[in-house]
């Protein structure tokens, strides 16, 4: 008895079946195809021809204003000039930090690149496992090293001249904003978590007024506080910069945030591990600090990782009051006389960094995830 | 022996000092955290106190009443010669307006790209997540600058005569960089003997709703259909606009005349950036709760229906959606409280919302305390009816499991 195999037919398998299932399964799947096939050529027709065959990437300013002159003399819309962008790459990077003392950014960039690769490196073999504490070390002794690095001692200083934060502008500042803040107010936001779920009500009680009263408001009313009312609220012997005031009111509302996760993790934590714990004699904060905040903090890192991509992002609300970060820089850039009217250029330029940034970040919480099995848990 | 025991429990209670005991320590923690918070509110305030000494001031809202002597071009009327509440007012109505067509803009872009994200074709579902993760993953702002300063400012000029320069979409609807003006309903004479029908047929469509509703849950099926609520809903308003003399609405359409735009509705392209820009950036994330909702209903429900010959359409609307509600609600009431909030990035374009007005009175008057105090208020009872709102909603929906 003999069969012979029929293969199957030509339109449910190799690139006939896949375009058949994903594409064309019914009528208007067909149709919606057809539309989002038009919409793709048409998007992508424009965006390549202003992007790329119309513009010019010439740091001239003159050969940008010849190609537009002549572009609207045919009647015809103007291609991108990046010649901006190209320009004023090291504005947008550093803005107004002295380029001289632009090595000291560098060797920033380095220590953290040195660390990061030492940890990926070291997580990733298990029989170091005792190095992962100096690793741990090093990125807190890092924070220290590169702020000292970055701001000098004085202006007399011979090896690290002062360079006052109020001159630190463009993607430098934004990472500073946003680096520090998640740093200073996650150990806040852990605080108020534990506050919130005490049992004392006159700390529960002060723990959620703040947390709520500062959740149900803008940042933007936040950083207002920051700018204005610590002036006010503050002796006039106790007085601060401006990138500083708007770390408080970044850290102040982001701690807020913090706290909410930390909270979701701590309530996901079973009874069992804390009588376990008081079972073995530890007290309550060794129980906190040893058992529960570990695993509580394990549980949220993907909530952790989004509230710091929003951190970064909102780090541009600083242009508001002022501060002249990434955007900051980009608006100061589309007011020069020069580049007056290349405001897509500049901003597309700033929202690609952002992107790249953010992206990076959430890809790898969500690569985190599916190594922790927190989805799946 | 029983005797010795208690004898042994009593000694030892008796033994353990009161700075050893538990619910002493409770209370004396919380009375020092108590007097350490007040401690310092009380220093802040005293200083508070001599920075207004130092100024001659005190801490009032009397100047509200004052004349503000600034210009609102946007919302509802206000003269230089208003007060500061009033313009306060007009803050609040434009953070309104911003915030309520935004919520349901966003809604619908949202349900829209969030169903498209799960589609079965390739190509619709790759189009929404390439928007949903370019847009999630740049800062708000920096779309709102995109928006205003290279999109709505360089659209063209709008400009009366033969050829009119702006952009015209069918309707009239006219955009430019003047902003958007398209027809509107504007009530006329007899608006007055018109609007109770109008009421009438809320009303009777309420009732239709509740009674067909009422002999679901008792029959399990509509004693009539819902056609004849549809019917009732318009009938009543025909019936009145026959029985009042003229025509209760008139469509007011657009005329451009010299620079300007006449007559419709118009609005300004600060309104216009700021709500599209909202209602981009809130509808991306709307579509991931929109996705998450829809993938926590087993697959078994769409495949059972599937099985009984429902069709695509009916499995989303009959099966998939009202599970997915009770998911989605939730996340998407903090999605409406996240753009009501950053609503206030208005004035990064100049959109004269609550936050940009209020920023005017302080630089005026000076007022920084008085006027901060208004913002957060005006802010979390915005934010705490929604939730209020929202909850009640929820509530309803998350009934129907039992």
């Amino acid at each position: 008895m003999t069969t012979s195999m029929e293969k199957p037919p030509a339109t449910e398998v190799g690139v006939l079946g896949w375009l058949k299932k994903n594409l064309f399964s019914t009528w208007y799947d067909a149709l919606l195809t057809i539309g989002s096939l038009a919409f793709i050529y048409w998007v992508l027709r424009g965006v390549i021809k202003w992007a790329y065959t119309k513009a010019t990437f010439s740091a001239e300013p003159g050969v940008c204003k010849e190609a537009r002159a002549a572009a609207a003399a045919a009647g015809e819309t103007a291609g991108a000039c990046w010649g901006v962008v190209i320009t004023n790459i090291k504005v947008f990077m550093i803005g107004r930090y002295p380029s001289q003392e632009s090595w000291r950014i560098l060797v920033s960039l380095g220590i953290v690149a040195v660390l990061a690769v030492l940890t990926w490196w070291i997580w990733r073999s298990q029989n170091m496992r005792g190095a992962r504490r100096w690793v741990v070390i090093g990125w807190l002794l890092s924070l220290p090293v590169i702020t000292i690095l970055l701001r000098g001692f004085s202006e007399k200083s011979q090896i690290l001249p002062l360079v006052p934060t109020e001159i630190w502008s463009g993607l430098l500042l934004t990472l500073v904003l946003a680096i520090v803040g998640i740093v200073a107010s996650f150990p806040l936001g852990v605080l108020l978590a534990l506050g919130r779920r005490s049992t004392l009500p006159a700390l529960k009680v002060f723990c959620t007024m703040y947390i709520e009263t500062i959740r149900g408001v803008p940042l933007i009313t936040i950083l207002f506080m920051s700018q204005l009312l610590l002036p006010i609220f503050l002796p006039p012997q106790i007085r601060f910069g401006t990138v500083l005031r708007a770390l408080v009111g970044m850290t102040l509302f982001s701690a807020a945030y913090s706290a909410e996760n930390v909270r979701g993790g701590l309530a996901a934590i079973p009874l069992g591990q804390y009588e376990a714990a008081k079972a073995v004699g530890l007290n309550d904060a060794l129980m906190m600090a040893l058992i529960v905040l570990p695993q509580a903090i394990q549980k949220v890192i993907p909530a952790i990782v989004g509230q710091f991509i929003s951190l970064f992002k909102d780090t541009t609300l600083v242009v508001i009051i002022g501060l002249l970060d990434l955007l900051g820089v980009s608006k100061a850039v589309t007011g020069q006389q020069e580049y007056i009217g290349l405001h897509k250029e500049v901003y597309l330029f700033a929202a690609l960094i952002y992107f790249i940034f953010s992206y990076a970040m959430s890809s790898g919480s969500r690569r985190l995830e599916v190594t922790m099995g927190v989805g799946e848990r | 022996m029983t005797h010795s025991s208690s004898a042994y429990s009593a000694a030892r209670h008796g033994a353990v000092p009161f700075w050893r005991d538990i619910r002493v320590l409770r209370v004396i923690a919380q009375i020092v955290f108590v007097i350490v918070v007040l401690a310092i509110g009380a220093w802040l305030l005293g200083n508070y106190r001599s920075w207004l000494a130092e100024r001659n001031l005190t801490f009032s809202y009397r100047f509200l009443r004052l004349q503000a002597s600034f210009d609102l071009a946007e919302g509802i009327s206000f003269k230089p010669t208003d007060s500061y509440a009033r313009a306060f007012l007009v803050g609040v109505v434009n953070t309104l307006r911003v915030a309520s067509v935004g919520i349901v803009l966003a809604t619908l872009l949202g349900l829209v790209t969030g169903v498209a994200r799960l589609s079965r074709n390739w190509l619709v579902s790759h189009i929404s997540s390439v928007y949903i993760e370019l847009i999630r993953n740049t800062p708000l702002l920096v779309q709102l600058f995109f928006l205003y300063f290279a999109v709505i400012l360089k659209l063209p000029q709008l400009k009366a005569g033969d050829d009119i320069t702006a952009l015209t979409l069918p309707g009239p609807i006219y955009l430019s960089n003047r902003g958007l003006a398209m027809p509107w309903l504007r009530p006329s004479g007899s608006f007055g003997s018109w609007w109770p029908f109008l009421l009438a047929a809320l009303v009777a469509a309420v009732v239709l709703l509740s009674l067909r509703a009422r002999g679901v849950q008792r029959t399990g099926r509509p004693s009539f259909n819902f056609l004849w609520v549809v019917l009732a809903f318009l009938a009543i308003p025909a019936i009145g606009w026959l029985v009042v003399p003229g025509n209760p609405l008139v469509l007011d359409v657009p005329v451009i005349k010299g620079l300007r735009a006449r007559g419709g509705t118009i609005l300004s392209p600060e309104y216009v950036a700021l709500t599209l820009g909202l209602v981009i950036y809130t509808g991306a994330f709307i579509a991931e709760v929109v996705r998450a909702g829809i993938q926590a209903v087993p697959k078994g429900q769409s495949e059972a229906a599937r099985a009984q010959g429902f069709t695509e359409m009916q499995i989303l609307r009959l099966i998939v959606l009202p599970q997915a509600l009770r998911v989605i609600i939730p996340p998407l009431i903090s999605q409406y409280l996240n753009l009501t909030k950053n609503s206030s990035l208005a004035i990064g374009i100049g959109f004269l919302d609550l936050y940009a007005v209020s920023s005017t009175m302080l630089n005026q008057s000076g007022r920084v305390v008085e006027v901060f105090l208004m913002i957060m208020a005006a802010y979390l009872s915005m934010s705490l009816s929604i939730s209020l709102v929202m909850n009640i909603v929820n509530r309803r929906i998350q009934i129907v499991e039992r």
